[in-house]
């Protein structure tokens, strides 16, 4: 690693006129994944900004008719936290489910967000929940957002504050996990929301991505046996060492099926 | 007072103490006076000429004490790291060795390959200066792939290496195992691939040396499972300097696995820097560095085939191998794929006649060695398949056809056609044993339960035999050994009555502080905690060969024995004199000399004080003093084995084999310590289900690149995924060691493998399945299941 300095800002506009006028600085979160990269020397930071005194990115909290969790807050305390069980009790789940536990009581909401790795497990959370980034500058909905491999809709300097997630009527996740890296394989969050049912799937070549055959299918009938037959085209996965492009296609639907029947038992009968 | 904890006893271990508080002593926790930092510049191509190293800007940069490269290696006329084995090829020649060299000359051969050494103030100014290290490489064509590499026009590691070839090897009558085919009923045939696995001790590998100008000696701590070794090939062969003159220290060492059991460049190279730059100097690897130099495991392509007569008894085994040496030969390198692994063939059966060809071939790719089990795994996995496949073709039960043939018990010594003697086992003892623990006879109700829940159910059985204890060294010294095999103890009595022990193994997690301080607690009848064990220290001490091959207990724990037994003979005749007795009326009981059939004795502890304070001593005939030491040579291996049951479930919709059975019941003859030797069977067990069903080290074919270089992609076994295990001894003491002892640091990897992929293929036998290969990961069995579906959906 490279030395760099070192930045903690307590105010929001501070952060973000440290990540403005210094150039090739980063904002820090929980740096599971851009300590690594320092460290392998894969990436440089003359300066990184440390978003951990930002009280406006700490807290999870019910706002209205969503639930809003600070950028800063990490997947271990979603995991944990009462609110989120009772509101979104399949976005609990995902949380406590994300690495091992060093990771999770490390690693960030905004961290996962903002890296948007395409393997990462929030944004088909945030994706199928229609939720809503809240950063330094504005509030860009979720289908807005996401824009590709690593890539998302936020400015150099922008920082995310927070992620406002409409509580559903019923949502569940499932996954296959890579067995080395741990991190989802293929996985599929579903959600049965006010906008309608909202179905998003992970591990696509270019990341997070919707499902519009599943959401009509599953708003016809929001069941596993829906899903069934859906056919998902392998183009849209890339093959690796650990999982060709057909396996993962295949994948979709038998998540997709999972994720519908772990909703249905986290909902609890009718 | 403590009190004596002898053999049979489980205490807990003495090492532990320091490891769980924090107060372990590590290469990388060393810090020596004006310590300067070393980084590796590795070759990032396969396969490459070397154009040009310009480390002009390096030299430059700040706090730079060094850039050393090949041409620095060649000018000081430093020796390339030795081969410790020579095979022969069947054509009579000694096998190809190319040199070695310790800093890439002219060519690099894999990615991760030496090229130059930056020694600076700082290891960060260490890493920047390697960065500026401007290296001109020509990139060549690579092949990574042992089939790739034996064909005509691969391209070729080495001019005068035709075809690849290190050496075309064979083990047994060929004559007579065709022959044994055309009597065949039946013949069995089976390819697998055996994959390549990287072993990835917790601690990465670390040198720290010194040289001081006064004396002309020189320090390498390095984290090494047999320092005396690596003093020797260092100082002898590659560094030319005396051997007296080189101490090698391997302090507390985070694990090995074999990884660490070979002699490394870097020691080598950082040694000699030491000397160069004047500084003592530390490499620390990190873990990326470990995945591209740390030698290899396995990577073996076969194809098999049996013959059995009418009844399903075995006639005659041909074996071909091909088996990847990467890009140079390490330590032991060509010995593995062959003297290791076709003479295990026979497996726990009477197989009359085995031919075995072994074609040991060089690739792009990083040398592979022993890993934990070294030859046997492989050799185990090819016989317990094979004998699974040929059961299924003829209708016979698989626990019938091992029954069948297995090696009776009375049978024992049992010559095998392929140089071994296995002197004691009892195969369908153990068999029994784990029928009735793994609950064999419930698996059909099992099975059905989870096929109501949709999945796929499966048991595979593994009876299996290894040789261990490595080695006998005329034997050895046969099969190309160019070293000895032996283990040396001495047991340093100090004249409370105390015990020193110096041994020549090495102790890297297996418990060796505790199981050692038994033997001599059992022997002398001191106290547990009176016994300190030391080792990995050559200049404390006297020679050893260290610990690989499931040998320190055996061969080094004989040595220990024997010295020992030493200590008990002098004391007999201090006591003798000061007892006024003679010798042969001396009896020695739970730690007391007495004259026989009286009360009338002497402590130990009084002996060992009378032999340090010799003024009522036997001087004219007795030198005083209470140490002796022992030197230990087997006169053959010991052959541990026994019988494990694997139970699964298949998920057929993801491909997932989850592990829910698992069953051990092994011969490993006396048990020292049963705490410990569970422990290394629970250890070994997980690393052979990690290659089984996750491990693999991949290989890009046509860059030549390592594709796991990480933890991200090389997925290591994991406590979340381990099945509780059910494990036990069921021992025939061997019959040469001392003790009857028979090792038991290998076995688990070595009857796993076989027992995990024997199941997954009766999980999926419904669907026509015969063979899956390793690592059986979700993506390959939904692939099977799929392909085995499709000519089902055409019906
Ligand atoms: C071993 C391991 C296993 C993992 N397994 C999983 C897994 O199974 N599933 C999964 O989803 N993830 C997994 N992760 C990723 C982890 O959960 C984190 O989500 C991820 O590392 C990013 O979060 P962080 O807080 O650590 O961010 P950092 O590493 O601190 O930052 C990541 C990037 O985001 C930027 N950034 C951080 N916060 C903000 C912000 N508020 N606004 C703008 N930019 C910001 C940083 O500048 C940087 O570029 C794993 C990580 C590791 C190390």
């Amino acid at each position: 690693m490279k030395a760099f300095d070192y930045h903690r800002p307590a105010a929001v506009g501070e952060a973000a006129a440290l990540l403005a006028t210094l150039a090739d600085s980063r904002p820090l979160a929980g740096g599971m994944t851009l300590l690594p990269t320092l460290k392998l020397r894969l990436a440089e930071a003359p300066a990184l900004i440390d978003l951990s005194r930002l009280s406006e990115a700490r807290g999870i909290k019910q706002d209205g008719d969503a639930l809003a969790v600070g950028a800063m807050t990490c997947h271990a305390d979603v995991a944990a936290s009462p609110l989120a069980k009772a509101l979104i009790p399949g976005l609990a789940q995902l949380a406590g489910s994300i690495g091992d536990p060093a990771v999770r009581n490390r690693g960030t909401i905004g961290g996962s967000l903002a890296n948007n790795d395409p393997s990462a497990d929030y944004p088909a959370a945030v994706l199928a929940l229609g939720a809503v980034i809240v950063t330094s500058r504005r509030e860009i909905p979720a289908d807005d957002y996401f824009v590709g491999l690593f890539e998302t809709a936020l400015e150099p300097d922008e920082i995310i504050l927070a992620v406002r997630l409409p509580v559903p009527r019923a949502a569940g996740y499932a996954k296959l996990r890579n067995p080395a890296s741990r991190f989802p394989t293929v996985g599929v969050f579903v959600a049965d929301t006010s906008a309608g049912v909202r179905v998003a799937a992970n591990g696509f070549a270019l990341g997070v991505a919707r499902l519009p055959e599943f959401e009509s299918a599953l708003a016809n009938h929001f069941a596993p046996d829906a899903v069934a037959g859906i056919h998902v085209d392998a183009e849209a996965f890339s093959s690796d060492i650990h999982a060709e492009a057909a396996y993962k296609a295949h994948l979709v639907g038998v998540m997709a099926r999972r994720a519908v029947s772990t909703a249905l038992e986290l909902r609890g009968p009718p | 007072m403590g009190k004596a904890i002898g053999i049979g006893a489980a205490p807990l271990r003495k090492e532990d103490f320091r490891f769980l508080t924090g107060r372990g002593n590590y290469v990388s926790d060393l810090k020596r006076p004006d310590m300067s930092y070393g980084v590796f510049v590795r070759s990032p191509h396969a396969h490459a000429l070397l154009t040009g190293i310009d480390a002009s800007a390096a030299l430059a940069a700040p706090g730079v004490l060094a850039v050393l490269t090949g041409a620095d290696v060649a000018a000081d006329d430093l020796g390339g790291l030795p081969c410790g084995w020579g095979i022969t090829d069947k054509s009579g020649e000694p096998m190809k060795e190319p040199a070695f060299p310790l800093l890439a000359q002219g060519k690099v051969r894999f990615v991760g390959d030496m090229v130059a050494f930056v020694v600076a103030e700082t290891l960060e100014q260490a890493h920047d200066a390697a960065e500026l290290v401007a290296v001109g490489y020509d990139a060549l064509p690579a092949v990574v792939g042992v089939l790739d590499a034996v064909r005509d026009g691969a391209p070729l590691l080495f001019d005068d290496v035709p075809g690849n070839l290190c050496a075309d090897w064979e083990l047994g009558d060929r004559a007579a195992t065709d022959l044994a085919f055309t009597r065949a009923a039946h013949v069995a045939r089976l390819s697998l691939v055996n994959n390549r696995l990287i072993g990835n001790p917790m601690e990465p590998r670390a040198a720290v040396a010194e040289y001081n100008a006064g004396t002309g000696h020189y320090t390498l701590y390095s984290t090494s499972q047999f320092p005396h070794v690596v003093r020797f090939l260092m100082s002898a062969l590659v560094l030319k300097v005396p051997e007296q003159k080189v101490r090698v220290v391997a302090p507390d060492v985070g694990g090995g696995f074999g990884v660490k059991q070979f002699h490394y460049g870097e020691e080598a190279v950082v040694t000699w820097a030491a000397r160069k730059v004047g500084q003592p100097i530390k490499w620390v690897a990190d873990r990326s560095e470990g995945f591209v130099s740390d030698r290899h495991g396995r990577d073996h392509v076969t194809e098999a085939e049996l013959a059995l007569d009418e009844t399903g008894r075995f006639l005659g085994f041909r074996v071909a191998t091909l088996a990847n040496m990467g890009g140079y030969l390490s330590t032991f390198g060509p010995n593995i794929p062959t003297n290791l692994y076709a003479p295990l063939l026979s497996g726990v059966y009477v197989m009359p006649q085995i031919y075995c060809n072994v074609k040991v071939v060089f690739t792009n790719t990083v040398p592979v060695d022993a890993y934990r089990g070294a030859g046997r795994p492989e050799a185990t996995f090819l016989v317990e398949r094979m004998v699974d496949v040929a059961a299924a073709e003829m209708g016979i039960d698989r626990v019938e056809i091992r029954r069948r043939n297995m090696i009776p018990r009375e049978a024992f010594p049992y010559q095998t056609p392929v140089l071994l003697q296995y002197d004691s086992g009892d195969p369908g003892g153990c068999l029994d044993r784990a029928l009735v623990a793994a609950d064999v006879a419930g698996f059909g109700a099992r099975k059905a339960a989870s096929a109501r829940s949709g999945k796929f159910r499966g048991l595979g059985f593994s009876t299996y035999i290894e040789a261990c204890g490595l080695a006998p060294s005329r034997f050895a010294g046969r099969l190309g050994a160019r070293g000895g095999l032996y283990e040396s103890a001495t047991v340093r009595v100090h004249p409370t009555g105390q015990v020193t022990v110096l041994i020549g193994t090495h102790n890297h997690g297996q418990g060796h502080e505790t199981t050692f301080a038994q033997i001599v607690s059992e022997k002398l009848g001191v106290a547990f905690e009176d016994v300190d064990i030391v080792f990995g220290d050559t200049d404390k001490v006297q020679f050893g060969m260290g610990t690989y091959g499931s040998r320190s207990l055996v061969v080094g724990g004989a040595a220990l024995s024997k010295a020992s037994d030493k200590v008990v003979a002098k004391g007999r005749k201090i006591a003798a004199h000061l007892l006024e007795a003679g010798e042969a009326d001396i009896a020695f009981e739970a730690g007391v000399f007495k004259v026989a059939g009286t009360d009338r004795g002497r402590t130990f502890a009084e002996i060992a004080g009378a032999a340090y304070v010799p003024h009522n001593y036997p001087l004219e005939i007795l030198e005083p003093g209470l140490e002796e030491q022992a030197y230990y040579d087997p006169v053959n291996f010991t052959y541990p084995g026994g019988a494990h049951i694997c139970e699964v479930e298949v998920d057929p919709e993801t491909g997932t084999v989850t592990i829910v059975g698992y069953t051990g019941v092994d011969d490993v003859g006396t048990v020292i310590n049963p705490m410990i030797v569970e422990g290394q069977l629970h250890g070994g067990i997980v690393q052979g289900i990690g290659q089984a069903l996750c491990e693999s080290a991949v290989y890009d074919e046509s860059s030549g690149q390592l594709l796991s270089g990480s933890f991200m992609d090389y997925c290591m076994p994991r406590a979340d995924t381990s099945p509780h295990m059910s494990v036990a001894t069921h021992s025939t003491l061997c019959t040469h060691t001392p003790m009857g002892v028979k090792g038991c640091g290998e076995v688990g990897t070595i009857g796993s493998p076989a027992a995990v992929i024997n199941a997954v293929v009766d999980a999926l036998s419904h669907l026509g399945v015969t063979h899956v290969d390793m690592p059986a990961t979700s993506n390959r069995i939904w692939r099977v299941i799929q392909n085995a579906a499709l000519p089902r959906a055409a019906e």
